[in-house]
């Protein structure tokens, strides 16, 4: 796993092929699949189907550092009848079935490992069946995150997980996104209520029943969330039903700088015990504290900062933040900022926000990398301590910008993909990092999923009797192993 | 500190919807499509209420022109802090044909009826894109406008308006009454929550026919034809250098 890792993250840019080997490998390709590729042309039309180089290459790569894997073709169905007939035509001709929703994901798990077919989600685009006194709505794969609440804007009512990207929220789903209020409003696994799949022999299942939406339900066993975290190496999700939250009447931001880690967490852990409902309590360690002064121009104190936001009524927000305060100042906390109009919380919030960015600044030409390990609360303090110590004793850039409310923290590692040492380094750093997790009661990935990087850190967290639970599930699913082949098991 | 501000709002195809053409080409499809307020309605609305909080205004009152269903639009208005509503009623093939002239002729005897100091619209509807309105309503009214406004500052009886214009940004000092047009940096507007939502059902919308305000729905323009634009024909691969400078010549292109 460590080679596969390596060489992936060796060869970052497609291999350019010399002029005539594209019609070689036209040629070269198999009778089966000529003949798949007419039959889903008979289903989606020409125009529901591509071969083109540029597009297939554009389906096999997302926002991680893995190299890009092209499929064998591209199909766009528009419902999800065309959905499960080319998938009867995959299972058919032995083709392996790859979902896409928006090539956001952070750990290579669109990349076609063995070739196949993509199925492109984007057309299905379709916001159905709002139910706004029951809170819940039923969305197609290609409707993201902001288009959903830009289309839920006049209701009153929103879709709180965020995880940064404009994901799709079927692809939020598949991969159980969580982001910056999962403290709040939980992530994916606790609002997901309803799937529609279509299994890899064509057939469609309702995870809930068809069309039910309970807010609750003690109904059978927990398909729905066996296929939220799946990564599409179950089923390709055709609509999901969500849980919806009032829109916050106000908002108030804040910053606080801290003497140490150990401070930052005993805040955030004082906090959430006082039973501040907090909105976001984001962590940056000093060292990306230092990259967004630089990036922004701006003099926040070169030290752990904790970044906050509470939803609520104005006289709510008082009471919230006044408790916060004093908590901070109690652990030493200073410079206590906070705004509640909107440009001024964009301002106090610009330096989490560009932290990505800021952190790529640190060394231009160089690309970034994000670990995401999760740890109970408690030993938060011991591992973000114990990292920094390796980050330095191993020469490595890794500025810190984690969750701190859920214990899941992200180094945004920049290296030089050109430098095989740095390379390696980095890779026996997130192995490191990954165990030292797991030894702590965490896992090795919060939200990011374990794509085609993880696969081995999943077996050592979950041991063998649950990873053959988990095999036998997929082999019962797929027993040809054509959904997104060599991810996640 | 007397003002009463007069906000139009207009009811549009949502901003997201891939619009269709209809088969007559005579229009677009707006049977079951999602509707919703005009983003530069939303601003006009935003601004008149941040004035109302800093107490500049006492009133902001907000107008639409249509059938029934605008009554949502003038609601949702209302949920971002409008205190009361004006429902123009307008429907059938008056409604088809309402263009800004009436439009306009319906706010300036409406801003003359309610007495009020101030009309803010959006700069342009997304439908039309006419940006006609707020520069018709003023002249009926003889009013100065301030138009493609991204900042607005009330001072005294005067305001002054920042506009967006093509070498950057002109600030003028306008008289009250006036008319001011918003365009999109004049602020982001807030979501309507669900307690104003619930707030807003209380409100009033008074309803009014255009006839009782002495305008005339007479159109002068007639829509003859609405097309898509012409489709993205798929390029062509050529092997050779050869085969390009052939296809060219047959394309008459040399």
């Amino acid at each position: 796993m460590a080679g596969a890792l390596l060489r992936s993250a060796l060869r970052l840019k497609p291999r350019l092929r010399p002029a005539g080997a594209e019609r070689r490998r036209y040629s070269q390709r198999s009778e089966g699949l000529e003949r798949a590729v007419a039959a889903f042309r008979s289903v989606s039309g020409d125009e529901g189907v591509s071969l083109g180089e540029a597009v297939r290459e554009q389906h096999g790569r997302d926002e991680s550092v893995h190299r890009c894997r092209p499929p064998d073709v591209v199909v766009f169905p528009r419902c999800v009848e065309e959905v499960s007939a080319l998938a009867k035509i995959c299972h058919e001709h032995q083709l392996p079935i790859i979902p896409f929703g928006t090539g956001t994901g952070l750990e290579g798990g669109v990349g076609a490992l063995k070739g196949g077919v993509c199925f492109s989600l984007r057309n299905m685009d379709q916001v159905l069946d709002l139910h706004q006194e029951d809170f819940d709505v039923t969305v197609e794969p290609g409707v993201t995150r902001k288009a959903l609440n830009s289309y839920l804007r006049d209701t009153g009512l929103w879709f709180p997980v965020d995880p940064g990207a404009d994901a799709s929220l079927c692809g939020m789903a598949s991969t159980s996104a969580s982001g910056t209020n999962a403290v709040r409003y939980g992530t994916m696994r606790e609002n997901v209520l309803n799937l529609e799949v279509v299994l890899a022999d064509g057939t469609i299942i309702h995870t809930a029943g068809r069309g039910r939406r309970p807010r609750k339900t003690s109904a059978g066993y927990n398909l729905t969330n066996l296929f939220v975290g799946s990564e599409g190496t179950l089923g390709i999700l055709t609509k999901a039903t969500l849980r919806l939250y009032g829109i916050p009447e106000s908002m108030v931001s804040a910053v606080c700088s801290f003497p140490s880690v150990q401070a930052a967490v005993d805040s955030t852990v004082q906090v959430l015990q006082a039973g501040v409902p907090i909105a976001r309590i984001e962590f940056l360690d000093d060292v990306m504290i230092g990259a967004c002064n630089s990036f922004n121009s701006l003099s926040y104190p070169v030290t752990p900062t904790l970044f906050l936001e509470f939803h609520g009524s104005s006289k709510s927000l008082e009471e919230q933040v006044s408790i916060t305060e004093e908590i901070t100042r109690d652990n030493g906390g200073s410079d206590f900022a906070w705004a509640e109009d909107e440009e001024t919380r964009a301002k106090l919030w610009k330096a989490r926000h560009d932290a990505w960015y800021a952190s790529l600044a640190l060394r231009p030409g160089c690309k970034a990398y994000s670990t995401d390990v999760c740890v109970p609360l408690s030993r938060l303090p011991q591992i973000i301590v114990e990292t920094k110590e390796d980050l330095i004793r191993n020469n490595l850039t890794g500025p810190i910008a984690g969750h701190v409310g859920d214990g899941n923290f992200h180094c945004i590692m920049v290296l030089d993909p050109n430098d095989p040492d740095e390379v390696q380094r980095v890779h026996e750093f997130t192995e490191r990092l990954a165990r030292r997790a797991l030894a702590m009661d965490g896992t090795c990935t919060g939200e990011h999923g374990v794509g085609l990087g993880k696969r081995a850190l999943l077996r050592e967290e979950l041991g063998p009797m649950a990873m053959e639970v988990m095999q036998g599930l997929k082999a019962t699913l797929d027993p040809k192993n054509l959904m997104n082949p060599g991810k996640v098991l | 500190m007397a003002a009463r501000v007069l906000v139009g709002v207009k009811r549009v195809i949502d901003y997201a919807v891939k619009i269709r053409v209809k088969p007559d080409n005579t229009g677009v499809v707006t049977d079951g499509v999602k509707h919703s307020m005009n983003p530069f309605c939303e601003i006009a609305v935003e601004e008149a209420v941040r004035l109302k909080e800093k107490k500049l205004v006492k009133e902001v009152v907000a107008v639409s022109c249509g059938p029934q269903q605008v009554q949502e639009t003038i609601r949702t208005a209302l949920a971002m802090g409008a205190d009361r509503g004006i429902h123009v009623e307008v429907s059938g093939k008056d409604y088809d044909t309402l263009g800004p002239l009436q439009v306009s002729k319906i706010l300036a005897a409406l801003a003359k009826k309610e007495e009020a100091s101030l009309v803010i619209l959006g700069k342009q509807a997304i439908d039309d894109d006419c940006n006609q309105t707020g520069q018709m309503t003023a002249a009926l009214l003889d009013w100065p406008q301030g138009t493609f406004a991204s900042e607005v500052t009330i001072d005294g009886d005067k305001i002054k308006v920042i506009r967006e214009i093509d070498g950057g940004l002109e600030t003028i000092k306008i008289n009250m009454p006036a008319v001011v047009t918003a365009d999109l940096r004049l602020n982001t507007p807030r979501y309507a929550t669900l307690p104003n939502i619930m707030k807003a059902k209380k409100k009033k919308i008074a309803s009014v026919k255009p006839g009782e305000l002495g305008v005339d729905l007479t159109s002068r323009l007639e829509v003859l034809r609405v097309e898509e634009p012409a489709q993205r024909q798929a390029g062509v691969k050529v092997e050779t250098v050869e085969d390009l400078v052939g296809k060219l010549k047959e394309a008459g292109r040399i």
